[in-house]
């Protein structure tokens, strides 16, 4: 028999029953449009965070503060306090291979220009620090060394900053903002770098960046730092940087042999890594979740091809009695079961990808559907109607001509 | 010339539960191209299983039976389903048309299983010649809820016809209709049967076994009587008696 008109049956016999065709879809439909837009966001959160992580510039190693314990209590990462001003010149004057390095502090503070208040980050850097995170300038220039030994009262806005302080398109170098009512001129506008890293939506060009010394003398009145960014010169250079890093802290710190450092060594590796691993997980589960659905789709596919078969069985005889083998109505039945499954397939991978784009457009959620998300959730759907077709569609083939042409 | 049909000490036993059913006993029945064969007899006398039998749907206990030549016993399934799509048509009690299908469609459907396949254009001009046969032509695209009962017994006949079987096997064909329709189709049967097919034709109906030129009658699983049919009814005939008995019991 001709596959294209096994399909015509096929067609028909789901035009008959419409409501019930597109209910049985429904299941279908769901569960693959569930994988389709949940890997979806599971690869565009994996894709920003790799961008995240290149936008962290090259061959960095980061050193945080952290683990300190005092009269027993256990300080977490990014306290202050462990890494003090002297760290930052040794680790500049002695360890080999080091390209640029720059320490941070974090600066909780309101900024003001004009009649216009805002919260963005303030972090108090070197003047290597925007080197080491591959900013760029959209005008303006970097503050120099100089700036960082007097304190000079000098900043770096990014994009974000600048528009809600003095509005979308202008250029703010030369003016004056005031952080902790201490006036500040602008020096550099940042080019825009985008979303921050994972899902909590951080705006990386919501910043200030100021001169770490006047940051500390004229804003906090910290004597430490939060982190250092250093960027070895090279790759292959950065395990021996890594180590140097951790000895030399170690000796400074006066920490014993056998005892927990009190700071963090993370190369930009072992961060993305991380980070990799993480949204790969949850790529997975999301992933999983929608699979179960799609499986509970393919159960009413086969529930409802079972009530079919036997609601045709005199059809059935009659076409056995005029000559259909048992392996035409067993791919009667089967075609029947894929066109469901596919047709559903088809809309499902539809919804999936225009519910990834509504969530990208209306909820901000970067999104990535990949080709291969697609063709795979379309051959699963086929997959699917095969496997949950084939059951009922033997039971179909299996069945007596004589009990089939008798049945009521 | 071979017989179309010819068992030899045909049995069907069915194992079903404790007791065992001997629906046919030994019958040994030729039936010659041609031929016009009613088969009778009471509920349980082994009519149904015989008909199943000879139309290839069931294969025998013990026995021989040669269809057309071909030693039936042998058979697998698909064997079996090949042979009734080439050499049988079936008509039913209940038409058994596919609903929501057109005549045509329903006329298709032997076409759709046949080894070789038929061509898409050979397969309209087949179907169409055979609604062409049983007078249906201007009826091709209804469905069979559009048809009276009489019209689809007849797009059924179309479509046992329509790969020109070499035996036309019809099972209690007027059971579901009124007497008058019932003549007809006998007509169409005693036309087909006059052109050379060879009707085999299961009823309880004396009067409609009065059609047919030879009465096998069966009991018991055996067949006690096979005789020629002397009194032959024609359908034109009593179609005609019957229009002027309607008219004499209007006039009246």
């Amino acid at each position: 028999m001709i596959v294209l008109a096994t399909l015509k049956i096929a067609v028909r016999a789901l035009k008959r029953n419409t409501l019930r065709t597109l209910l049985t879809m429904l299941g279908i439909i769901i569960g693959v449009g569930a994988v389709i837009a949940m890997v979806s966001i599971g690869n565009g959160a994996k894709a920003r965070i790799e961008s995240q992580i290149a936008a962290m510039g090259q061959n960095v190693i980061l050193v945080m503060s952290g683990n300190i314990s005092r009269g027993g209590f256990r300080f977490g990462f990014g306290n202050p306090g462990t890494l003090k001003v002297e760290d930052y010149e040794a680790l500049r004057r002695e360890v080999e291979g080091v390209a640029a390095i720059s320490p941070e502090i974090r600066v909780s503070a309101q900024v003001a220009a004009g009649n216009q208040n805002h919260f963005p980050t303030v972090v108090g850097v070197g003047s290597a620090y925007v080197d080491i995170r591959s900013w760029r300038f959209a005008s303006g220039a970097n503050f120099t060394e100089a700036d960082v030994r007097n304190a000079n009262k000098v900043a770096l806005i990014g994009q974000t900053a600048s528009e809600t302080l003095f509005g979308a398109g202008t250029d703010p170098v030369g003016q004056v903002i005031r952080i902790k009512n201490a006036p500040f001129t602008i020096v550099g506008f940042l080019k825009s770098k985008g979303m921050g890293m994972g899902l909590s939506s951080q705006d990386q060009d919501d910043v200030v960046f100021v001169p770490y010394n006047s940051a500390m003398k004229r804003l906090t009145g910290d004597t430490t730092f939060r982190s250092f960014s250093i960027q070895a010169a090279t790759p292959d250079l950065m395990p021996s940087v890594q180590s140097e890093v951790i000895e030399l802290l170690r000796q400074k710190h006066r920490i014993g042999p056998g005892r927990e450092d009190d700071f963090i060594v993370r190369t930009q590796r072992e961060i993305s890594e991380t980070a990799t691993e993480t949204s790969r997980t949850m790529t997975m589960l999301l992933g999983c979740i929608a699979g179960v659905s799609l499986l509970v789709g393919g159960i009413g596919i086969m529930n409802i091809m079972l009530v079919s078969v036997t609601e045709r069985t005199r059809e059935i005889g009659v076409r056995m009695a005029v000559g259909a083998r048992g392996k035409d109505i067993l791919m009667q039945f089967l075609i029947e079961a894929v066109t469901l499954s596919i047709v559903g397939g088809l809309i499902g991978i539809l919804l999936g990808v225009g519910s990834s784009r509504l969530l990208s457009a209306k909820m901000g959620w970067e999104t990535l559907t990949s080709p291969e998300s697609i063709v795979t959730a379309f051959v699963f759907s086929a997959a699917i109607g095969i496997f949950f077709g084939f059951y009922p569609a033997r039971k179909a083939a299996k069945l007596d001509p004589i009990d089939a042409l008798r049945y009521e | 010339m071979s017989a179309v049909i010819k068992l030899e000490n045909f049995s069907k036993t069915y194992y079903t539960g404790a007791v065992d059913v001997h629906a046919v006993r030994g019958v040994s029945l030729e039936i010659q191209p041609g031929e016009f064969v009613a088969v009778m007899g009471a509920s349980g006398s082994g009519k149904s299983t015989l008909m199943n039998a000879i139309g290839c749907l069931d294969r025998p206990t013990s026995g021989k039976y040669w269809l057309d030549g071909v030693d039936v016993g042998t058979l697998d399934r698909d064997d079996l389903a090949d042979l009734r799509n080439e050499k049988i048509g079936f008509v039913f009690q209940g038409f058994n048309l596919l609903s929501r299908t057109s005549a045509l469609e329903n006329v298709e459907l032997p076409m759709l299983y046949a080894r070789p396949g038929v061509r898409g254009r050979d397969q309209l001009d087949r179907a169409l010649k055979a609604l062409e046969t049983v007078g249906l032509s201007d009826r091709a695209d209804h469905h069979p809820n559009q048809l009276s009962g009489g019209q689809q017994q007849r797009v059924a006949i179309a479509r046992a016809l329509v790969n020109q079987p070499k035996l036309l096997l019809a099972d209690e064909p007027t059971g579901n209709l009124d007497s008058r329709t019932s003549i007809e189709i006998m007509g169409v049967f005693q036309e087909l049967n006059a052109q050379g097919m060879t009707v085999v034709m299961v009823t309880h109906e004396l009067d409609i076994a009065h059609y047919s030129s030879r009465m096998v009658i069966m009991r018991d699983g055996r067949v006690v009587t096979d005789e020629r049919v002397t009194d032959r009814l024609f359908a034109p005939k009593e179609l005609s008696r019957l229009d002027r008995e309607q008219q004499a019991v209007q006039l009246a």
